[in-house]
Order: structure tokens, then C-alpha cells, then sequence
């Protein structure tokens, strides 16, 4: 009898880690983001755009070489991040979670762009002569107002960041409990002729996959429509 | 510039490509102001300009002696510092929270220095009653027909103590019977509120229930701008609150004729006679009477079916739009009114002004 082994728990949790703290992230970076591309009249606006949206297009692999690139000892960012004493990114955690940001932004900020776009302006003026300021307006108003946008947002950055493989394995390599995922545990299973461990793993995947799209659609029709 | 207290100075110049809005308009710190012209007149605009919403470079505004926007010292007040009420054509009430959430939005953000004690408006309370819409509280905006969400979206700028209210054509999108359920709101916060309310309107039948004062926009400019009465008199513009020319006068029911069925109102130059619509004696009203539903006479008729003859003074006449028609200015005891008969008639009765002369008032409208 096959039984979910030591490894396969440890990447499970490793993933979901990975997952949570880069959704976490995403909300926080990418809700700016989403809000002035849903709001900017500037011509700033169709080049940033763009570039959020560049992960969708890219492969996988062209984010990861880049990134491991600029974050290497003598890449910019690894330059930055040595000068602040925290060593160099590739092959760690946080180097993952770096990765996973940037291949899942467009996940995140486009379902939030779309959602601050369809408020429009009417609520934001009644605030506005309701006395409300500028950030009062957004967390009372915008918020509770784009909160099918925001559901849908954190399940597909979530959803996205667990079923990246190629970025992981540019930057983050294959170390267990550090960097390997599951998506990566699948690929070692294989490499292995493991087809029963996975067979477990891939299986969970889709399993969960569908569930979370599930959810998505059940419970947040009005999020997809737009 | 001299600060009048009881003034609202508004100077805009907005110019977008096809429109522009060029005004510089002094209206009274009290009492309702109608703001009335044709869509694409520039009225709204003017009024998101008041408010903050759009901001009108080179513009200047003070509301009753507070100083809002004054560019050329690079002042210009945020629309949520200014204490305004801003009631939109659709009701725009918050979907997420319940109604009386959406009425204290306002309230509770208005700040506790600015809270006035002894003004009527500041209980909530209060604006429920005003606005009829005690049942309504607990539930959400979707369940509420138009009507009423228009009476919420009231009720939630006087909540927030505003020292002016400023609504945009509040009943446009409202179907007639919809209208006439908001209309004798309106009429009552018109009666009770001590602060400016700026009106914003292309419905002549608004106007003349509401307005004290009047502003006539057409493509960005105040054609004309003063007190309802005079403004509608004047025979050198073509004000038109509808199909027809007239004048709205004011009166309260004086006298009740149970058999006849009628109501006798009184105003300052004398008194009319009016269909009884139940109204208690002493209830303040409105007439409107069309220049086309007065004649001239030179002496009274008793013979006629005409219930309405007052004594006039003929002060001015002017063309009227077609060649055939002249408009007549008359003075009945201080009130102006308007006739419209043919040239032919003005020149057999001889007019002239200073003639004394009856006027015939074949029909006479309560608006309110």
C-alpha cells in the first residue's frame, strides 16, 4: 500500500506556505497597483499594464532565468539584497516567494482592476460629499463594494502560485523542504519511475484545482462574469 | 472681494472641447435656488463645480461668508471638507449597507465641532420623520422601490449636517407617480430648512412648485438670474418654464366656498379663486397662470363666465414670438403678470403703459 510520505507532506506544506505568503503579498502590492491602473488617466497606463500582464504570455522559464539573473551574486538584486545582509535569494524560500509574486501578479490585479472599474465614480463622489476622505472612501466604500473582485483574486493568485513549476525550478531548484513544491515532487516522482507516489500527488493537484475553481464559480459568480 | 454673510458667490469658467460653462451667479443663503436650463445648459456642471466635484480652474466660491474655492490664492476646499448634501439623480445609495447604515454614513462622519446643537437637522431622527422613511431602516437599498431610495439619498445629505444642500435633478429619473410622492417632501423641507438648497432642473413644474429664486442657464451661461416671480414677468428674455410664458404667484388659502366647491387664496395683490383641493385654511400655496389663460378688458364684466377679474396695471408690452401676438406686463397690487393677446387687440384696447385695466384669468393652477 502506497502511503503519503515524509517528502510528499513536506512539499505539500512547502507549497501551501508558498501559496499563502505570496497571496498574502500579492493583495498587498497588487491592490495599489490594481486601483491606479482602474483609475489613471496617464499613458503609463497601457505600458504597466502590459507588463503585469507579461507572466500570462512568457514562459515560465524566461521569468525564472531572468530572476535568477538579477538576483544572483552579481545580478541588482542580489547586490541589494547582499549589501542588506541577507545573502542571495536563488535556491531559498523567500527566492520562491519573489518568483511567485511576479508570475502570479496578473491573477491578482487584473480580477481586482476589473472589479474597482465596474464601481465607477458615482460611489466614490456620494463619499466624497458624505464627508468621507480619500482612504476612508476606499476602505468603507471600494472595498466592501469590489469584495467579489477580492475573493476572486486571492483563489486565483493562490491557485496560480500552487501550480507553478517552471519559475520554481529556475530559482529555487529541487531542495527538499526549501524549494521543492509539489509541482516539483510530481517531476522527481516521474523522473524516478514513481508513478504510484505520483499518481497521489497529481491526483490531489487536480482534485484541488477543480475544487478551488468550483468554489470560484458556486460562490462568486458576479467575480467571473465581468 | 466683500464677504456678504447671506450670499453664495459662484464664479466658474470650465471649457471643454464642444462646451463651455461661463458663470458668475449670486444667489440668496436661503431659501431654494433653481438652477434651470435645457440638458447640455451647463446646470450640472455648475452644481458639481459648488460642490467640489469638478474643480473649475480660475474659479472662485463662497457659501454664505466660508470661503470654498478661490484659485487665484490657490484655495480650493476638497469636496469632503466641505459641510455640503449632495442628492444625485439616481439615488446612488451604498448596496452594501442597510439604510440606516447608509444614513449614518454621513452623520457620523461629520465632526463634533461642526455638529450643531440646536439645528433641527442634526438628529437623525428628525430627517427620518422629514423624509417619511421610519419603515424603511433596517433593510438594503435593492429592495427599495425608486421613490423611496430618492427620500433615503435626502434624508442621508441633511443627515450629515450640511450648511447647503445641492441636489441634481433628484426626481428626473422617477416615473410621474414616483414624483408626486417626492414632490410634497421636497415642498416641506423648502418650508422647514435654514439652510440654501440649489436645485437643479429642466422640469418646469419643479421649478414653479419650488424655486424662490431662479437662474436660467442656456449653453454655459446665466441668461437671467433673480427672485421666481419677477424673473418669469420679464418680457426681454424668453423664459419659458414649459410650453408657455406665466407667472407663479404665492398666497394661502383664505376662505373655502363648500358649495361651489372652491378655495379662495389670497395673495399680495388680491385674491383668487382656485378649484378646492382639501386644503386646511392658512396652507401656504402656489398658482401658476399662463400668459395665454389671461385677457385684457377694459372695463369688468359681470356677464362673463370668468370667476378671476383683478384690477391691473398695464406697465410694459413687448413682440412675442409670433408676429400676430404681443405679450402685455401687468401690475395687480405689486404682482407682476403676464397676458399674451394679439396685436390686434393691444391696438383696438389702445394699451398703453400706466392704463388701469382688468385682467381676465381664465384658469388658474395650484402647483403646490
Amino acid at each position: 500500500m502506497v502511503t503519503i510520505s515524509d517528502p510528499a507532506l513536506s512539499a505539500i506544506w512547502l507549497t501551501l506556505r508558498l501559496a499563502t505568503v505570496t497571496t498574502l503579498l500579492l493583495f498587498i502590492i497588487g491592490t495599489p497597483i490594481a486601483w491606479w491602473l482602474a483609475r489613471t488617466r496617464s499613458w503609463l497606463k497601457a505600458p504597466v499594464g502590459a507588463l503585469v500582464a507579461l507572466p500570462l504570455v512568457l514562459p515560465p522559464t524566461v521569468i525564472g532565468f531572468y530572476l535568477l539573473v538579477a538576483m544572483g551574486p552579481q545580478g541588482p538584486i542580489g547586490q541589494f539584497t547582499q549589501a542588506l545582509g541577507l545573502g542571495v535569494l536563488p535556491f531559498t524560500f523567500w527566492g520562491l516567494v519573489v518568483g511567485s509574486v511576479l508570475y502570479s501578479m496578473p491573477f491578482v490585479v487584473q480580477p481586482l482592476q476589473n472589479a474597482f472599474d465596474a464601481i465607477g465614480e458615482r460611489p466614490l463622489e456620494v463619499a466624497a460629499t458624505l464627508r468621507a476622505g480619500p482612504w476612508d472612501t476606499f476602505f468603507t466604500v471600494v472595498l466592501p463594494l469590489a469584495r467579489p473582485g477580492l475573493i476572486t483574486a486571492g483563489i486565483l493568485g493562490f491557485a496560480h502560485t500552487v501550480g507553478e513549476f517552471g519559475v520554481v525550478l529556475m530559482i529555487g531548484g529541487n531542495i527538499p523542504g526549501k524549494t521543492r513544491v509539489v509541482s516539483v515532487q510530481i517531476y522527481d516522482h516521474v523522473e524516478a519511475l514513481e508513478y504510484a507516489q505520483a499518481h497521489w500527488l497529481a491526483a490531489g493537484m487536480l482534485v484541488f484545482s477543480f475544487v478551488v475553481l468550483l468554489l470560484l464559480y458556486v460562490f462568486n459568480p458576479n467575480g467571473r462574469r465581468k | 472681494m466683500p464677504q456678504n454673510i447671506e450670499i453664495i458667490h459662484a464664479r466658474f469658467r470650465v471649457a471643454h472641447p464642444g462646451f463651455t460653462l461661463d458663470v458668475d451667479l449670486q444667489l440668496p443663503g436661503r431659501g431654494v435656488s433653481a438652477l434651470f436650463g435645457a440638458s447640455g445648459s451647463g446646470k450640472t456642471t455648475c452644481l458639481r463645480a459648488i460642490a467640489g466635484l469638478e474643480h473649475a480652474p480660475g474659479g472662485y466660491l463662497s457659501v454664505n461668508g466660508e470661503v470654498w474655492q478661490d484659485d487665484s490664492r490657490g484655495l480650493f476646499v476638497p469636496t469632503h471638507q466641505r459641510p455640503l448634501g449632495y442628492v444625485f439623480q439616481e439615488a446612488s445609495l451604498f448596496p452594501h449597507l442597510t439604510i440606516r447604515r447608509n444614513l449614518e454614513y454621513g452623520m457620523r462622519r461629520v465632526p463634533k465641532s461642526a455638529r450643531p446643537e440646536n439645528s433641527k437637522i442634526a438628529s437623525l431622527q428628525h430627517v427620518v420623520e422629514l423624509l417619511g422613511i421610519a419603515p424603511l431602516l433596517e433593510r438594503m437599498p435593492h429592495k427599495l422601490s425608486g421613490g423611496e431610495k430618492q427620500r433615503v439619498a435626502i434624508a442621508r445629505a441633511l443627515a450629515a449636517s450640511p450648511r447647503i444642500l445641492l441636489m441634481d435633478e433628484p426626481l428626473a429619473a422617477l416615473d410621474l407617480k414616483r414624483k408626486n410622492e417626492i414632490l410634497p417632501y421636497l415642498e416641506r423641507l423648502h418650508d422647514e430648512l435654514e439652510i440654501p438648497l440649489i436645485y437643479v432642473s429642466h422640469a418646469p413644474d419643479e421649478v414653479a412648485r419650488l424655486a424662490d429664486h431662479l437662474v436660467v442657464l442656456e449653453q454655459g451661461r446665466a441668461l437671467a438670474s433673480g427672485a421666481l416671480g419677477e424673473t418669469l414677468a420679464r418680457l426681454d428674455l424668453p423664459i419659458r418654464l414649459g410650453e408657455d410664458a406665466g407667472v407663479v404667484l404665492e398666497g394661502e388659502i383664505a376662505e373655502l366656498d363648500a358649495e361651489w366647491h372652491l378655495a379662495r387664496v389670497a395673495f399680495t395683490g388680491g385674491n383668487l379663486w382656485v378649484r378646492d383641493n382639501k386644503l386646511p385654511i392658512g396652507q401656504h400655496v402656489r398658482v401658476r397662470i399662463l400668459a395665454r389663460d389671461i385677457s385684457i378688458a377694459l372695463g369688468t364684466h359681470l356677464d362673463s363666465s370668468i370667476l378671476n377679474v383683478l384690477p391691473a396695471t398695464v406697465e410694459q408690452l413687448a413682440d412675442d414670438t409670433h408676429p400676430a401676438l404681443s405679450l402685455v406686463r401687468l401690475n395687480a397690487g405689486g404682482v407682476a403678470l403676464i397676458a399674451r393677446i394679439t396685436r390686434r387687440s393691444a391696438a383696438k384696447l389702445g394699451l398703453h403703459p400706466g392704463q388701469k385695466v382688468w385682467a381676465q384669468i381664465k384658469a388658474v393652477a395650484l402647483v403646490g
